[in-house]
């Protein structure tokens, strides 16, 4: 499938309630014989699509959905990503995060789906293990050096570094003056 | 009824753990493994990483993008070429630099060079593992031609850093292209050797058939790549869905075996052995003239925005994903390693095996350690 | 001229002349206890050398040729390396089993070795049940490895000396089996005996196919009782690092790595004895110079364990379960028919004499 196909298909899943009220106002704004006021064009669905800055289409959804919307990808005929093949945790300074990129080993077409929280306290996320098994390795991963937690994940420990480790070391914030050359 | 419960207890089995390394001659480095035995038959297998852990994808964030393909040498080291080739094409793709062809072939020839190389060492310690000590020598024997090819070329032997972003560091040595028409025709006629020392041996293929069996479902869901994928099935090489470099130039067959067991694995890297070699025929006859590097700025600042590049390497798919801000050190890098999926799947296929069956898994998941850890 | 190795009684007749006959019966067995023991530790570290040496050529590599001519001190300086080297152990090893293990394994070894018939005259002990007392004797090795796998505390060795005890028992019963399946030739169980039997004709000619299978069981069991690839389950250095000796070191890390060399030079000299005609020169072309009896034993047993170095160093090594498959399964049931068929060969006088 094409990244539009995939972005018209995969938008679908969630449409966004507010974009019908959206309609519906410039509707009635044009009954009104005004010339309507130009608006930003309302995102038809609760999924963010990019594909600036990227050789792949993205796709960012909020942690609620982050479940749903795997497992569909994943069961889907029509999209069938099966192939977790990269599954990153990035500190985009304010918010933490985990990109997961996917591949269909069917179609062969491929997608990368963000998933972002600003808590930093206390940050969780729903595992994704139980659709792709690898994943249980690269969340734990992930756990230990950026503090993410995981819903539903069986073996949720520190993978890498020893449990009485402090702090989590790929964060931006993270210091630790002796071992760490910063330039 | 009081008498035959003792009577139960007293002939149940307990299981027990049992720590296979970080020092063990299997494990191939510092890897520790938790096993749940329960006698010989195991349960159980809990891999505890992170001895040889080096934070590299820290060290990226503050590294400008030349020195962070002298990093990647040492994660897979035995793949160090293709490794650094992984990290130069995200950059030059990411700068939309155009790459003399000289390059792509020389790359690709050390590329599958290098993965004989890998596989030539793999052989020997997968014979070794299962008790074959004589193999280990064998392979190396081969391997060091390649090693001297290396070390003539580019002047090491192991962690090569032949690549820079734009191309190669120095031109190849004259002799480079005779030697390697000589390696060529020299381990053509040892791989029947190998194949008559060990892949025909009755007790080789009594151990390794059947043993650790992987299905293509799962070998995709635990992500696993390279020649452990292609054993169960799963047509996953990256050289053919995704060429890079002078890979679309070139014909070559697909490694695939359906069984998804040890034996699947070890033939899958065997013929490609031989797909290798055939891959390095083709292209040195005809290595392009032209520059062997293009001239980039001295600091390499890429544009805003992310960048994944996936290569080939002797183990599996090794994923480049560099998120970056416009500066001249990626804002986060990383490296989704071969090994680390592989290794996910090691405890669906050991459990239920005996401790013999586990060495020989993890013979032929071919794992290297920095790898997994980096 | 006549050599005279006949060496207990020379030696007895030599002591009587100094002491009352009882002292002069023990001194005399002490004295040739000694000669034994100094003779074969030696001789243990030489079969290490020739190892080495031809694992060496089988892996195209030279091996050690540095320390004295073509390295023939090697192992001698080996040998002075680990006598030299601290004794280490485990926190809560049993400390009395732990170091009477090795001391198991390396006498019952050179117990064994008093009754071989190195020639006509030198053989320390010439009892009437040589082959049971070989059988019984090369069983106790077994003995020692448990206990030092289970006084060791180390898990690793536990698993190697639990494979160990699997293996030897289930092997002896083959090693036995085709022993008995020769003696039926013989009719006796002294190693004189065997050899007098076999001056017309070495017993694997005599015995001819059902002899062959016996030899080609006796080599398996064999290998497999002295705990040696393609058997090496209880080492096997890939899985348990070193198995039943993980927690040794110096000397007595020495005593189980000499027991091993020392006993498989015992099954290849068992072999040569029942199968090959022992000293027995071939065709008898040099039957008027006993002394050379001792060249052609040793020659005989060297080709032997040269064949068992030869498997180390090409097969790779079984798992736990095809190794107790291929005992109880095929090389019993092949052994037990293979007895019936030796025993009809005898009634009918099939044997083939020269």
């Amino acid at each position: 499938m094409t990244n539009e196909a995939l972005q018209i298909l995969i938008g679908s899943w969630f449409p966004n309630p507010e974009a019908d009220k959206v309609v519906d106002q410039v509707e009635v704004l044009a009954d009104d014989g005004e010339d309507p006021v130009p608006q930003d064009p309302v995102n038809p669905s609760l999924l963010e699509f990019a594909e600036e800055g990227s050789q792949f289409l993205n796709v960012e959804v909020s942690p609620d959905h982050l479940h749903e919307l795997m497992s569909k990808l994943k069961a889907n005929t029509e999209t069938s990503f099966d192939y977790l093949f990269c599954l990153s945790g990035v500190d985009w300074g304010t918010e933490l995060g985990i990109v997961y990129h996917l591949e269909s080993t069917a179609h062969r077409h491929n997608i990368v789906v963000k998933v972002k929280t600003e808590d930093r306290e206390n940050p969780t996320f729903d595992s994704v293990w139980d659709i792709w098994r690898t994943a249980e390795f690269h969340e734990r991963e992930v756990f230990d050096f950026f503090g993410i937690k995981f819903n539903n994940h069986p073996n949720l420990k520190r993978l890498f570094l020893t449990p009485e480790w402090d702090g989590f070391p790929l964060r931006k914030d993270y210091e630790d003056a002796i071992n760490m050359v910063v330039k | 009824m009081q008498e035959t419960t003792t009577l139960n207890n007293s002939f149940k089995s307990e299981e027990y753990f049992i720590n296979m390394g970080p020092q063990h001659p299997a494990t191939h480095g510092v890897l520790r493994l938790l096993l749940t035995i329960d006698g010989e038959i195991i349960k159980k297998v809990e891999p505890d990483l992170g001895y040889i852990h080096r934070s590299i994808e820290k060290m990226c964030e503050r590294d400008s993008y030349q020195q962070i393909v002298h990093l990647t040498d040492r994660m897979d080291y035995l793949s160090s070429h293709i490794n650094n080739e992984a990290v130069c094409l995200t950059v030059e793709n990411a700068l939309q630099l155009e790459i003399p062809d000289r390059v792509k072939v020389v790359r690709t020839i050390i590329g599958e060079l290098t993965r004989i190389a890998s596989h030539c060492l793999w052989w020997g310690v997968m014979g070794m593992d299962v008790g074959a000590l004589t193999t280990f020598f064998y392979g190396f024997r081969d391997r060091e031609m390649i090693n001297d090819i290396f070390e003539e070329t580019c002047g090491a032997r192991l962690t090569m850093n032949y690549n820079v972003p734009g191309g190669l560091m120095w031109d190849i040595h004259p002799n480079f292209i005779n030697r390697v028409k000589n390696f060529v025709a020299h381990f053509k006629t040892k791989i029947p050797e190998y194949d008559r020392l060990l892949t025909e041996n009755i007790i080789f293929q009594k151990r390794t058939k059947g043993v650790g069996v992987l299905s293509k479902e799962d070998a995709i869901s635990f992500g696993v790549s390279g020649p452990v994928g292609r054993g169960s099935g799963y047509s996953c090489d990256v050289r053919k869905y995704h060429p890079y470099s002078a890979l679309d130039k070139v014909t070559f067959n697909e490694a695939l075996e359906t069984d998804g067991d040890t034996f699947a694995r070890y033939n899958v890297r065997i013929k490609e052995l031989w797909e290798s070699l055939s891959i390095v025929e083709q292209l040195i006859d005809n290595i392009p003239d032209g520059e062997y590097r293009v001239k980039t700025n001295a600091v390499i600042k890429l544009p805003k925005g992310e960048f994944y590049q996936k290569v080939e390497t002797a183990r599996g798919e090794l994923g480049v994903y560099i998120i970056s801000t416009g500066t001249k050190n990626p804002y986060r890098l990383k490296f989704r390693s071969p090994g680390f999926s592989n290794l996910s799947a090691l405890n669906h296929m050991a459990v239920g095996g005996k401790i013999g069956d586990l060495v020989a898994t993890m013979a032929t998941l071919d794992l290297v350690i920095p790898d997994i850890d980096r | 001229m006549r050599i005279a190795l006949n060496i207990t009684e020379n030696i007895q007749e030599w002591l009587l002349g100094m002491m009352s006959e009882t002292a002069a019966n023990y001194m005399a067995m002490v004295i040739v206890a000694l000669i034994y023991l100094g003779i074969f530790s030696v001789a243990g570290l030489f079969l290490v050398l020739i190892e080495r040496r031809v694992a060496a050529w089988f892996q195209l590599r030279i091996g050690p040729n540095r320390v004295g001519f073509q390295g023939l001190l090697q192992t001698m300086a080996d040998a002075l390396k680990l006598v030299s080297k601290e004794l280490t152990g485990t926190d809560r090893a049993d400390k009395f089993l732990y170091n009477l293990a090795p001391y198991f394994v390396i006498i019952s070894s050179l117990m064994a070795l008093g009754v071989l018939p190195f020639t006509k005259e030198f053989q320390a002990f010439d009892i009437n049940i040589g082959v049971f007392f070989l059988i019984a004797i090369s069983s106790i090795g077994v003995i020692g490895i448990l206990l030092g796998g289970w006084a060791s505390n180390n898990k690793f060795a536990l698993i190697g000396a639990m494979r160990s005890g699997v293996q030897t028992i289930s092997y002896e019963l083959s090693v036995g089996l085709s022993l008995l399946t020769m003696i039926l030739l013989t009719g006796s169980l002294q190693l004189s005996e065997i050899v007098e039997v076999q001056k017309s004709g070495w017993l694997i000619v005599q015995g001819h196919i059902p002899a062959i299978i016996a030899f080609m069981i006796f080599m398996i069991a064999g290998t497999a009782e002295t705990n040696r690839a393609p058997f090496d389950m209880v080492e096997a250095e890939s899985e348990l690092g070193a198995g039943f000796h993980t927690e040794y070191s110096g000397m007595k890390f020495a005593y189980f790595f000499l027991a091993e060399f020392i006993n498989m030079f015992l099954i290849a000299a068992i072999g040569t004895t029942v199968f090959f005609g022992a000293w027995l020169s071939p065709f008898g072309i040099t039957e008027s110079v006993p002394w050379l009896g001792a060249f052609w034993f040793l020659a005989k047993t060297l080709i032997l364990v040269f064949l068992m170095m030869w498997f180390r160093w090409t097969f790779p090594r079984l798992r736990v379960d095809q190794l107790l498959t291929l005992e109880w399964k095929y090389l019993l049931p092949i052994n037990l028919v293979n007895i019936v068929i030796m025993a009809f060969i005898v009634w009918q006088n099939l044997i083939i004499q020269i």
